[in-house]
């Protein structure tokens, strides 16, 4: 037992430098929960890798939280979505600068006929609120949540006042499963909508009930951190794989990611030259 | 300061902190309540009567303290999802649904507990009694009362991995603001938001609630003793 224990300790001795050191052909990255659950990620990684040589390893978190890992240096690079979050970050200078990556769109997705199909969000939400219909929201200050805050405030509704206005505290996919459990009305984005309604193992049962209103757009922005603050961050390997992404190349794969399975893509590429 | 405090305080409340204690308590409690009932009656018959596969189901048991209740957590959340077989009841989101799954977690841990304390002093009790002359109804509640203090022990454990666990409360529950929400899953809400210190004060509170529970028990015992004593 004793020998054991020490070849344990032994063995954890040994392989506590090799977590420690620096491997430099690993790029860190924090990021939303839409780019993992898409499965977007999972696709580039392979391709990224071949092209440069580098390891990309995220963390698939809420916008606010994804920015926090990045005032808190504990990643190279951040792929996010809240504009105005990220412009801070860059002003307060914890980031270099901000790129425009893709988008893609939020919709509003229902049980079928609880409201009628519109290109309106504002009118959609303002129907929920007077008819008393049953909402989900994310309530977890994600690049999602904060837009729908945004559309509620601009309608001057506090939401909340609906009795069956419910809270969810939970990433897209759960939220989007408790929306079809409650029968209730949820703001999503398109792309976890759709592999949601493809791949659960308990398809959802909801439509899609507001979509292609302008105010729906959801634009993705990919900053490095900056090494000025954290210098033993990957600026490198952070420099690029903004490069790379924004690339003819990869703005392609990205343009046709998801085509062949969902009949539609998932995200708009628009990365300025 | 005062600012700070009430921004602190505001903080909490969006994420509905206060009524998650409430909610943490009423679900600790009655989760506790049943699996105490459930897990001692289990234990004691575990223990006193013997049958075909016993071996089995005790291994059975083993496991399922161990069972991680994320587990569990799913395996409610399927039976009772809208298209689920027990679906008709809607009991997702709910705090009876969180309550099911506990009793799942906590009563195979109670259930353990109580079979392996009984295992050890039980016959020597009934032998004991028996050669007393006390009746079969007698004997039953000596062995209860000796056994008194591995119960308490067992029910503290179930009850400090009731209002502990996040991982099933948060499937089943929905982690719904100002109805299913439990500390646990504000904290790992907090966390999901980068806010870090709000997480960490309802730790402390959880942690606090704990430490009052062990106390509260602990003076019960102690009067209970001296009574024994005088």
């Amino acid at each position: 037992m004793k020998k054991l224990l020490l070849s344990l300790a032994m063995a954890v001795l040994c392989a506590a430098p090799a977590f420690a050191a620096k491997d430099s052909t690993e790029l860190k990255m924090a990021t939303t929960t839409s780019t993992a659950d898409t499965g977007l990620l999972d696709y580039l990684t392979p391709i990224f890798k071949a092209d440069t040589g580098y390891d990309l390893k995220y963390v698939s978190v809420g916008t606010g939280a994804a920015i926090k890992h990045g005032e808190n240096g504990d990643v190279d690079i951040l792929l996010v979505h809240a504009k105005k979050s990220e412009e801070k970050f860059v002003a307060d200078g914890f980031g270099v600068e901000r790129f425009e990556v893709m988008y893609n769109d939020f919709i509003v997705v229902g049980p079928k006929d609880s409201l009628p199909y519109s290109n309106d969000v504002k009118a959609t939400l303002a129907q929920v609120f007077e008819k008393k219909v049953n909402w989900v929201s994310r309530g977890d200050d994600s690049g999602t949540d904060k837009k729908e805050k945004a559309i509620w405030k601009s309608l001057n509704i506090n939401p909340a006042e609906n009795p069956n206005y419910k809270e969810s505290g939970s990433g897209m996919g759960a939220s989007l499963s408790m929306a079809d459990e409650l029968r209730a009305l949820i703001l999503s984005d398109r792309g976890t909508f759709l592999k949601m309604k493809n791949d659960a193992s308990v398809k959802l049962d909801l439509d899609i009930i507001c979509e292609k209103a302008p105010d729906l757009l959801n634009q993705y922005g990919v900053i490095a951190v900056n090494p000025a603050k954290y210098p033993d961050t990957n600026i490198k390997a952070a420099n690029a794989f903004i490069e790379w992404i924004t690339s003819d190349k990869v703005q392609k794969i990205i343009a046709d990611f998801g085509v062949d399975k969902y009949g539609q893509g998932l995200f708009v590429p628009n990365a300025k030259k | 300061m005062v600012e700070m405090v009430s921004e602190f305080i505001s903080l909490l409340k969006s994420v509905g902190a206060f009524h998650a204690i409430y909610v943490t308590l009423l679900m600790g409690f009655v989760a506790t309540g049943i699996s105490t009932c459930l897990g001692i009656t289990f234990g004691l018959l575990l223990e006193k009567y013997h049958f075909p596969f016993k071996n089995a189901v005790l291994r059975v048991n083993k496991t399922l303290m161990g069972v991680p209740p994320v587990v569990i957590g799913l395996v409610v959340y399927m039976l009772v999802m809208r298209r689920g077989p027990l679906g008709v009841f809607e009991l997702l989101f709910t705090i009876p649904g969180m309550i099911i799954a506990q009793v799942l977690i906590i009563t195979p841990i109670i259930t353990g507990m109580v079979h392996t304390v009984a295992q050890k002093q039980a016959p020597q009790m009934r032998a004991f009694a028996k050669s007393m002359g006390a009746n079969e109804k007698q004997t039953f509640w000596l062995v209860i009362r000796e056994l008194r203090s591995e119960m308490y022990f067992a029910v503290i454990t179930g009850f400090g991995r009731s209002i502990s666990e996040v991982g099933s409360v948060m499937l089943v529950g929905g982690n719904i603001k100002a109805s299913t929400r439990t500390m646990t899953t504000a904290i790992s809400l907090l966390k999901s938001q980068g806010i870090f210190t709000e997480g960490i004060f309802l730790g402390v509170v959880l942690l606090l609630m704990s430490f009052l529970l062990q106390m509260l028990v602990e003076y019960f015992r102690k009067e209970e003793n001296l009574n024994e004593n005088f």
